[in-house]
């Protein structure tokens, strides 16, 4: 009879416990941290694989695919944290290519001494929001750095999903005329994480938008209405993503600045720390632009959807060498709406 | 932020602008200087001057607080930070303004300088609580409005005996660069007087101008409204020939100011005997200076960094626009060579910056 004694490994301490190296090791370790955490948490057919890929099953049309990295600091903010962020951020990449996305993969670079204990619910954080979004976490990576060389965790997610036929949206396909929609306020994630950063309190407290906006944009495709271009306003704003679509399409834009909304506590917060909201990052709000006569179908369809509400049209699209954005302020007078210069707010996602 | 928007309603703006329009008689010009970067960056925001008549102009004055500095004071805080391996803690403006060698804070910061942005004076002395094995020193820059927390940072540093904090100090003054401005010999008809700097220094350090030289104050709010109704206010007066210092921002500024505030400015600094500006030249009494008592926080005496005057770059015209003597147009490389991305000048980094509010939201106009 052997007297080997059955293996036996002590759970991961999810209360005290830190990241060390051999957390990345390769080893047995890191083998018990994927298996009690990770693959727990994502828990689905694919991961279950337990290859060094996922072997996902053929799918229909083109196929989109798109890529994240996360560094935002703190790690957990008012209305989500550093995990939930990721899976929202790389689903609206690929969702704003007019795609259904179907897969995500996860890499995270840890640093030694980061507790366990926020690594789990970073971890399952992202696992709700990917449940929720019907969008599972099929493959990942872990590393870790030495202490002093990352900063808790940085978190890259890859999304892949597929473009049904007759769907082709693009920057450079907009025309003078279209109308530029947004789907509700700007603002709101920049200025919860930098409020957060800055210890400042308002009397109502900044929540991040971060969401995901494939079934916003499912509705504004199933509405008919041919739709140009699509984007998520992320960092840069509101304005930097303008002036994007405006260079590829060689266009210029009026928008009217009583159309776009701004929360009040972010307005004061803007205000206070000297920040225009047009370029304050955002995780859950997308701009579309279609052609004039399907304008207002297309702001019905938004409205109709819990993520588009507050949808409005802000403005239109207009022959411009220059590829100017301007705005009609509030005034009455007129102004560019330029590139952001610099990096205004470093590590908002 | 309710009241915001009150200030912002349009169609209030529209009657002020009718007003100025109908008032402002068509055989002669006004020009107007907003003193404020702050105005300047209002005026260029909410397209005022689409608002205004021809012969109505606004001219671009000094108070800027990045615009002002010449390069040998950035130099300065880049050779604390390279040289003498210091935290240097700034606001965000300053870290891109050009300085010798194609440096800038930023670019240091890239080459292994410790520079760190902060927002208020407060994360800077928490830096050096932080790093008590570190020297930490804040580089202090601005008018009237940002003296009185760096003197509180700094009485706060004396009470904690933090005492590897220091600040280099360039904190100016507003009514000395007037001075200077009207010295110069620009054309100029009357003022717009700052908002936030008179919330602290009161008007009455304005009424020289309108007594002496002669010419219109009306201090004004920070909303575009208030520019707005401070113009008129001003084309009355020339209309009237009148030069009197009148407040459109009474429900702030008062003419004797922040009492308590100066009283604390005045404990902890004294006046140089002269500083340079950019574009202004040295200026007699234009800035402070910490106090002998709390030399011990003063970074120039503590790591002997002299500062060294050092030239503009050839085509940059940020001289001549801070004393009202050009428009940024008029400079041959705005919008080519500089741009806020790569800044030739400091007028264009700051979004209060003359070159960079007009590049940025103004440059449409030339393109009709
Ligand atoms: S455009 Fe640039 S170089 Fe020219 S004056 Fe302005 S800041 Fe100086």
């Amino acid at each position: 009879m052997s007297t080997v004694k059955p293996a036996y490994t002590r759970p991961l301490d999810f209360k005290h416990g830190r990241i060390d190296m051999s957390h990345g090791s390769g080893g047995r370790a890191m083998a018990q941290l994927i298996t009690e955490l990770f693959a727990a948490a994502f828990d689905n057919p694919y991961l279950a694989q337990g290859n060094d890929g996922a072997l996902l099953p053929q799918a229909q049309g083109r196929l989109v695919m798109a890529t994240d990295s996360h560094v935002v600091s703190p790690l957990f903010f008012a209305g989500g944290d550093i995990g939930c962020l990721s899976v929202h951020g790389t689903i609206n990449d690929v969702a704003v290519m007019g795609a259904t996305p179907l897969y995500l993969s996860a890499s995270f670079i840890l640093e030694e001494g980061f507790p366990l204990a926020d690594l789990r619910r970073i971890v399952e954080s992202m696992a709700q929001a990917a449940r929720a979004a019907g969008v599972p976490i099929v493959t990942g990576d872990t590393k870790v750095v030495e202490q002093g060389k990352g900063d808790g965790v940085f978190i890259t997610t890859t999304g892949v999903g597929v473009v049904p036929d007759g769907i082709h949206l693009s920057g450079d396909q907009t025309r003078p005329g279209d109308r530029i929609l947004l789907s509700g306020t700007i603002g709101d994630h920049g200025m919860a994480i930098l409020s957060q950063r800055e210890g400042l309190t308002f009397s109502a407290p900044i929540v991040s938008d971060t969401a995901a906006l494939h079934g916003l944009i499912a509705a504004m495709l199933d509405s008919g209405v041919q739709l140009r271009v699509l984007r998520d306003p992320t960092r840069g704003g509101l304005a930097t993503t303008l002036n994007e679509i405006a260079g590829q399409s060689g266009v210029g834009m009026m928008l009217h600045e009583t159309a776009i909304k701004v929360n009040q506590p972010v307005e004061a917060a803007c205000e206070f720390l000297g920040l225009d909201p047009l370029y304050v990052a955002n995780e859950g709000k997308l701009i579309a632009i279609c052609a004039p006569e399907g304008a207002d179908r297309l702001l019905a369809a938004m409205r109709a959807h819990p993520l588009g509400r507050e949808a409005a049209i802000i403005g239109e699209v207009l022959a411009d060498a220059h590829g100017f954005v301007q705005m009609t302020t509030r005034l009455g007078g007129r102004r560019v709406v330029d590139w952001l210069a610099g990096e205004q707010l470093p590590r908002i996602c | 932020m309710k009241y915001v928007d009150e200030f912002r309603d349009g169609v209030l703006a529209k009657n002020i602008a009718a007003n100025i329009a109908s008032e402002a008689h068509a055989g002669r010009s006004y020009r107007l200087m907003e003193f404020c970067g702050g105005h300047t960056h209002a005026i260029s925001r909410y397209g005022i001057a689409d608002l205004l008549p021809a012969n109505v102009r606004m001219i671009h004055g000094p108070g800027c607080p990045v615009c002002v500095l010449p390069i040998g004071r950035i130099d300065q805080a880049i050779r604390l930070a390279r040289e003498q391996g210091v935290i240097l803690c700034t606001y965000a403006d300053t870290m891109r303004v050009p300085a010798s060698a194609n440096l800038s804070l930023m670019r240091a910061k890239a080459q292994g300088a410790d520079v760190r942005m902060i927002y208020s004076t407060q994360d800077a002395l928490q830096v050096a609580r932080d790093n008590p094995q570190r020297e930490v020193v804040f580089l202090a820059i601005g008018f009237e409005t940002t003296t009185p927390p760096t003197a509180v940072a700094v009485r706060q540093a004396a009470a904690e005996g933090l005492q590897n904090f220091s600040i280099l100090c360039d904190h100016v003054l507003t009514p000395a660069a007037m001075h200077a401005i009207l010295a110069g010999g620009v054309e100029i008809d009357g003022f717009v007087g700052p908002a936030h700097v008179s919330t602290v220094i009161g008007s009455k350090p304005y009424e020289p101008f309108a007594d002496d030289y002669g010419k219109p104050v009306v201090i004004a709010g920070f909303e575009p409204l208030d520019v707005m109704q401070a113009i008129l206010m001003l084309v009355r007066q020339v209309n009237d020939g009148r030069a009197e210092v009148e407040n459109e921002f009474t429900r702030a500024v008062t003419r004797e100011g922040n009492l308590k505030a100066q009283q604390l400015v005045a404990e902890v600094f004294e006046l140089r005997d002269r500083f340079e500006w950019r574009g202004l030249g040295s200026v007699p009494h234009s800035a402070l200076k910490l106090r002998p008592q709390f030399a011990a926080f003063d970074a120039e005496q503590k790591f002997m960094v002299e500062y060294v005057a050092v030239p503009d770059n050839k085509a940059c015209e940020c001289a001549a626009i801070l004393r009202g003597q050009k428009r940024p147009q008029e400079c041959k490389i705005f919008g080519t060579v500089c741009t806020p991305d790569n800044p030739v000048g400091s007028c264009m980094v700051s979004s209060e910056g003359a070159c960079a509010a007009h590049y940025s939201y103004g440059r449409f106009r030339e393109s009709a």
